[in-house]
């Protein structure tokens, strides 16, 4: 009964590594050179990020320490071209799964935070700077500075989107 | 909870890149800009996990010869686009916001990955 209670209690991600696993499993068994080359695969894999996960972990303990939802809606009270920019600015350094930030935005909006800033706040948390390292491992710096200066431009070009279509002014 | 997430996605690349022929993936994309990015935006916006396994994904993609384009509308579309949240975000920001964010988001993901790889281009 423990054993079971346990297992329930198991989050979703758990269940699909024992399901990768279990394949792996029975992959070996019917079809083992293309298990040993699915291992040989993964440890040249894990052997290129385990040092960028290590500066990864430590950079997100920094920002989840200091960047609390706190401090972002702070600086969120901000009038004009301000709040873009500073709208911009929260999206980036916000930390966390994404549905914490939904009711602290909807407490936003009632306080007078348009729709196309909820909307370009939630666009900039795409970039996030503590997994910079392991993107410009894969894809180059020049790449992820350029991609990262239009995402910011495009989230902006998405608020006044949003912002004309739900009819705000 | 990321932990598992990333393992398990490591080993399921490395199982479908030692199973499935790279001949594959060039048949899936064509070569066409806007067909490729539409696809890759497709695939990330139904994903969902850790922008960690969308770089780690995008980059053996990209090692299988998909172009650059559709490799980028995939990973802005995987951290913009969230079909598996909408939910919960219709519920809390209402339905009309988030339902015209996630769409405005998925067509926005083709443009920042045709427009990156454009400047990319003249810069490099």
């Amino acid at each position: 009964m423990k054993f079971k209670e346990k297992l329930k209690q198991l989050p979703n991600s758990w269940y699909f590594l024992i399901i990768i696993i279990s394949t792996y499993l029975v992959i070996s068994i019917f079809k083992p050179e293309a298990y040993l080359a699915s291992l040989n695969f993964f440890n040249q894999i894990i052997l290129k990020v385990i040092p960028i996960f290590i500066l990864v972990f430590v950079l997100m303990t920094f920002s989840n320490y200091f960047i609390t939802p706190k401090f972002v809606i702070k600086h969120l009270k901000d009038k004009g071209i301000k709040k873009w920019f500073f709208v911009i600015i929260g999206g980036i350094l916000s930390s966390g799964p994404i549905y914490m930030w939904y009711p602290l935005l909807a407490d936003l909006k009632h306080k007078g935070l348009s729709y196309g800033l909820i909307a370009c706040f939630l666009y900039n948390r795409a970039i996030k700077i503590p997994l910079l390292p392991l993107a410009i491992i894969y894809f180059s710096w020049q790449y992820i500075l350029i991609l990262t200066l239009v995402m910011i431009f495009i989230s902006v070009i998405q608020g006044i989107l949003i912002n004309k279509i739900m009819d705000v002014k | 909870m990321a932990f598992p997430m990333i393992i398990g996605t490591v080993l399921l690349i490395s199982l479908i890149s030692a199973l499935i022929p790279k001949s594959f993936y060039t048949s899936v994309f064509s070569q066409n800009s806007f067909f490729d990015s539409f696809i890759g935006s497709l695939i990330g916006s139904i994903s969902a996990g850790n922008p960690i396994t969308s770089y780690i994904f995008g980059g053996e993609m990209l090692g299988q010869g998909i172009g650059l384009i559709a490799v980028t509308a995939f990973l802005v579309a995987w951290v913009t686009v969230g079909i598996i949240q909408l939910p919960a975000e219709s519920a809390i920001l209402g339905k009309k916001f988030a339902i015209l964010r996630n769409i405005t988001a998925f067509i926005l993901s083709i443009i920042v990955a045709i427009v990156t790889v454009l400047i990319l281009g003249v810069f490099l």
